[in-house]
């Protein structure tokens, strides 16, 4: 029963954020939403299998890119349709980028991953006609089941429908992940992060199982890169810069990589402390920098290492 | 014309290599893949702009420009002692993935270090570049000043090759790399040595920042932009070896000019589609002899 009361009471509040919070304190939980499912993913690469990617914003890219085309220039507006597309594509150019690199760990894992990464991102901003450049794509805004909402003024539409449209999205996807790390896979991915000989001599094919779990993680990228785009109504290549790499994997240290809410939890702390940080001075790098270093030195486990340490 | 785009491809090159050689000694002694190597190159630009101008302010003879440029480059290559002994070496005995996240924090404070220090617009030095003025080769003009840094990275690759063949330190840097626990067990003082190799990694990136701003402005981004040229360099010539370097420096820095006087587009995409190609083919990349 226990392990149920957090995550229970976390949905309440998230339920009732619009109801009580002012607006802009609301409109920021759509980038975390979006960010939670992507960091879910990350951390079955990262946590989970003992992969570190430093190129995953190549996934978000992909799917807030989809959802840009798709909206405006094919016309398809259904957030369904969007979704189930980023989510495709997603799996379309992890396959084969996965299949390159659990071919390695380590380092060389995440130079590859940074490699690719920056391959897309250079893509993006150098074929301008095609993407649109350094400026990017509009994201017009979609119909979400089937309902066209376009009468009603933006923000009414981002902190409603829209709102709860990401909390189911985050739901399912956080239940979905919640059974794949339960499941024999799940086991089986974790046996690889601690001992891959002994994986491999227990019989499981410990490329597979990696290749597998890389092309999940970009599901879960391409999902939420897609929900990302709705909010600010544009997407552009810093999206896939490998800086932002950098920042979903601070997110899942924040929050602690070895429970399965701590990316959750990172990327809520992240979106509101850089929010009111920025609000302060213009140099949240400067003072974000410092605590991830705090982290790295001091909690690698992060802030649910620090809250509950018992896993 | 071809000329033209050669010599600005080895100009960048020269650059390149000297934060790539500051990339592989750290690498290779202290295993740290040290992503902050791209801000202190955009560190020692901003130095160098500084001294630079204050040189000029006290009146000196611009035509000696390049030694306080050249002294503060290398100087500011002191904060490589700070980095090391205040964070780096809480993290020696961790995973590399924690490592590689040090790092990265380092790009996060140093970026807003430099917009702090110096404001957020691009700063340059004002009409020096050219005060060496121009010369034909073969029909191509080129500044004197790339001549002279092409010649500086030449003898800090041929500096570095002794130091590191020839002397007590690279012995015990080569040492070090192969087998840390040995060389510590054989009386090597591992601290004291981190914090050489680091500050001496740090000074080459630095200086490589310093050298490259009369040729362009500094900004605050050029750091993060830098580190992936170089780390495709790195990756091309093989983790942690200094030919590799120097091999992987002029491959990326010709392609690239190459690339953007024919075919703007794939300017970079060559560049990392090469180091996927390395990375897949031979991990190990051209030169390296590491085993990681």
């Amino acid at each position: 029963m226990k392990r149920w009361l957090g995550p229970a009471l976390a949905l309440v509040a998230i339920l009732i954020v619009p109801l009580v919070a002012p607006p802009y304190q609301t409109l920021l939980m759509l980038p975390f939403m979006a960010y939670a499912v992507i960091l879910l993913g990350l951390n079955l690469l990262f946590g989970y299998t003992g992969l570190l990617s430093f190129g995953h914003a190549l996934f978000v890219g992909v799917g807030a890119y989809t959802g840009a085309f798709l909206t405006h220039r094919f016309g398809v507006r259904s957030l369904e349709a969007i979704l189930l597309a980023a989510a495709l594509l997603g799996a379309l150019v992890a396959a084969p980028v996965g299949a390159l690199c659990v071919r390695y760990v380590k380092i060389y894992f995440g130079m590859l991953t940074l490699a690719f990464g920056m391959v897309f991102y250079t893509f993006v901003l150098k074929f301008y006609a095609l993407t649109g450049g350094d400026e990017g794509i509009p994201f017009a805004r979609p119909l979400l089941l089937g309902r066209d909402l376009s009468a009603i003024p933006k923000t009414d539409y981002l902190n409603g429908p829209y709102y709860y449209y990401c909390v189911a999205v985050l739901v399912l996807a956080t239940a979905c992940m919640w059974r794949i790390v339960r499941s024999p896979f799940g086991l089986c991915l974790r046996t690889i992060r601690d001992n891959p000989l002994k994986a491999e001599a227990l019989g499981i094919s410990v490329p597979r199982y990696r290749w597998c779990a890389f092309v999940i993680s970009a599901v879960y990228a391409a999902l939420g890169g897609a929900l990302l785009g709705p909010p600010t109504g544009n997407v552009d290549p810093t999206l896939a810069y490998w800086t932002h790499s950098g920042n979903l994997v601070f997110m899942t240290l924040l929050g602690g990589f070895t429970h399965f809410y701590g990316p959750v939890l990172g990327a809520f702390v992240f979106i509101y402390l850089q929010d009111f940080v920025m609000s302060l001075v213009p140099y949240w790098r400067l003072i974000f920098g410092g605590l991830l270093a705090l982290i790295v030195i001091f909690a690698p486990t992060g802030l649910m290492g620090l809250i509950a340490p018992s896993r | 014309m071809i000329l033209n785009v050669l010599l600005g491809g080895v100009f960048h090159a020269s650059i390149l290599f000297l934060v790539a050689a500051g990339l592989q000694v750290v690498f290779g002694v202290q295993r740290i893949f040290n992503l902050a190597c791209g801000s202190f190159y955009a560190l020692g630009a901003y130095v160098g702009v500084s001294a630079v101008a204050a040189y000029t302010s006290v009146g000196g003879p611009p035509w000696l420009f390049i030694v306080p440029l050249a002294v503060a480059g290398l100087l500011v290559g002191v904060v490589g002692v700070v980095v090391e002994r205040g964070l780096l070496r809480f993290v020696y005995d961790r995973d590399e993935t924690f490592q590689l996240l040090l790092t990265f924090a380092l790009v996060l404070i140093l970026e807003d270090v430099i917009r702090l220090t110096w404001g957020a617009s691009p700063r340059s030095t004002s009409g020096l570049y050219l005060v060496y003025g121009q010369v034909r080769v073969l029909g191509a003009t080129v500044p004197v000043y790339n001549l002279i840094v092409v010649a500086a990275s030449l003898l800090i690759a041929v500096g570095l090759g002794w130091l590191l063949t020839r002397t007590a330190f690279g012995r015990i840097m080569r040492a070090a790399a192969d087998n840390r626990e040995m060389a510590a067990a054989l009386g090597v003082d591992l601290r004291w040595l981190y914090v050489r190799v680091f500050t001496l990694g740090t000074a080459l990136g630095t200086l490589g920042g310093a050298l490259v701003i009369p040729a362009t402005a500094a900004m605050s981004e050029m750091g993060i932009e830098l580190i992936v040229e170089a780390f495709a360099v790195v990756v091309i010539g093989g983790l942690g070896s200094m030919r590799g370097a120097f091999v992987g420096a002029l491959v990326v820095g010709i392609l690239r000019a190459v690339a953007i006087s024919v075919l703007p587009e794939i300017e970079m995409l060559l560049i990392y589609l090469i180091v996927i190609g390395v990375l897949v083919l031979r991990p190990r990349g051209l030169f390296g002899a590491v085993t990681a």
